[in-house]
């Protein structure tokens, strides 16, 4: 077993540790909610909360389309970040040219960015 | 350790995996539950009050009588929500949150074994990957509940952090151009020995150069937006929201939510140490090295450790120091201030590295 395979597997064992600490919680919780626990419902207290008014109308009211404009403009950036990670990595060792091209992409990411501006998505009003 | 190298490799793992692993878990969750009492005695200092004080001394024994009531709470489902996500969200919320601490360095080395649970080569890359998901039980928290305000909470919280991670993202770039790796142990070994321009002070990355001073304030700020913590908790502010997307939770979902940020909060501190603090270093009495002994192996997780503490310390005293700010604010601050200045730092660091060699 190399280091890296075991690396991973540790991982995983995390993973597992991670997923299951939630899950019994919730799962104990469950069991002392069915078990031992009287079950008092009322209407009052299964409505939405909404800080003592009574609740109108759908929850799904409408949003603004700025948290959408905001999401595709951020999946752009996301994608860039991972690019400029090994970038960064290997840029000791880079020539000129690769120098040159990974700027001429910073730009051309810069440049989206004040159009986005201009356009007026990063306005929030 | 005879012994335990004359054991199969599967009965190895397991044992070191076990060793490994579940007292990480125990002492990060112990960390959160005394968290909590550190925010409430230190907010209590701050407004000149005492705090909790009834269970034990110094309310030492205060987060274990709330783990118990929140267990023994009525745990309590609305009619109106979506029952599976209901369920589903807070261990969403709580699994990220356990898993980004997976490729921190939090000691030297046992023994023979590194102080780390995953030394992975992409190290960074997967804490921003797990960092990412952090964002999906919260914003299923909000559709779950079925409710305006945890709406209105998911919806803002996934805003925020999306456009804080961007700036977060980018805001550590400059710092693996100059250490040239995403291995956060060589991120850490890279920061021994004292500085250049000025002897005394430690070969931190934050003290390395005014690019990477920079990086560490842009860092700082997305951290507390990627926690949801003041001056940015928008997705929970109580004035507005009344608790954002937890509202319809009640006992232990409850319970995990708070856990997961104050879990979150941890990450996030532990990741600021380790790339901009020198990690379990510190340039004194030759710790700077790999511990040889087990009494220096147990100094550098608890030098570790301290460091974190401190960064804790930090998040508590701005949570109750800043008032909010508002939603356009928060939007113009991430995207029209801190991206353009983080990817101008990248530039200028790269520049400066290419100068220089």
């Amino acid at each position: 077993m190399t280091e890296q395979t075991q690396s991973y597997l540790f991982l995983a064992v995390l993973l597992g540790v991670a997923v299951a600490f939630p899950l019994v919680m919730l799962g104990l919780a469950r069991l002392w909610a069915t078990v031992y626990s009287p079950a008092k419902p009322g209407p009052a207290k299964a409505a939405p909360y909404e800080c003592g008014l009574e609740s109108t109308g759908d929850a799904w009211v409408q949003l603004r389309s700025g948290y959408y404009l905001y999401a595709i403009v951020f999946l752009i950036f996301d994608v860039e970040a991972l690019f400029l990670l090994p970038f960064a990595v290997a840029f000791t060792s880079l020539p000129v040219g690769a120098f040159v091209a990974i700027l001429v992409f910073l730009l051309l990411l810069v440049e989206g960015l004040v159009w986005a501006w201009q356009k007026g998505v990063l306005e929030w009003n | 350790m005879a012994w335990f190298n004359q054991l199969d490799p599967t009965t190895q793992f397991v044992l070191l995996s076990a060793a490994k692993v579940v007292p990480v878990a125990m002492i990060l969750l112990g960390l959160v539950a005394y968290t909590v009492l550190a925010e409430r005695k230190i907010c209590a200092a701050m407004q000149d009050r005492i705090g909790p004080n009834r269970a034990g001394p110094f309310g030492i024994w205060q987060p274990i009588s709330d783990a118990v009531k929140a267990f023994f709470k009525e745990d309590f489902t609305p009619d109106h929500v979506r029952k599976v996500y209901f369920w589903l969200a807070p261990a969403i919320v709580m699994i990220p949150a356990l898993l980004t601490i997976a490729v921190i360095p939090f000691g030297s080395q046992l023994g023979q074994q590194k102080m780390v649970i995953a030394d992975l080569n992409v190290g960074v890359l997967y804490t921003f990957g797990i960092v990412s998901l952090g964002v999906y039980g919260i914003v299923l928290a909000g559709y779950a509940a079925n409710s305006k305000y945890p709406f209105m909470g998911g919806i803002r919280a996934s805003a925020q952090m999306i456009s804080y991670e961007i700036a977060m993202g980018m805001s550590v770039i400059p710092v693996f151009l100059i250490v040239g790796d995403l291995n956060l142990s060589r991120v850490v070994g890279s920061q021994a020995g004292t500085v250049a321009w000025l002897p005394v002070l430690p070969n931190w990355t934050v003290f390395q150069s005014p690019m990477l001073a920079l990086s560490f304030a842009i860092f700082l700020v997305a951290a507390f937006a990627e926690t949801n913590r003041l001056p940015f908790d928008l997705p929970e502010a109580e004035q507005e929201l009344a608790g954002g997307y937890n509202i319809e939770y009640s006992s232990i979902k409850f319970a995990l939510f708070f856990m997961g940020e104050y879990a979150n909060m941890i990450a996030a501190s532990a990741m600021m140490v380790t790339l901009f603090f020198g990690g379990w270093t510190l340039p004194l009495f030759g710790l700077d090295a790999p511990a040889t002994t087990l009494f220096g192996g147990l100094l550098h997780i608890g030098i570790f450790v301290g460091k974190v503490l401190v960064m804790l310390v930090i998040f508590i005293w701005v949570r109750w120091m800043w008032p909010r700010f508002r939603y356009d604010q928060l939007m113009d601050l991430g995207w029209k201030r801190m991206l353009p200045v983080a990817l101008a730092n990248i530039v200028v660091t790269a520049a400066w590295l290419w100068l220089r060699a």
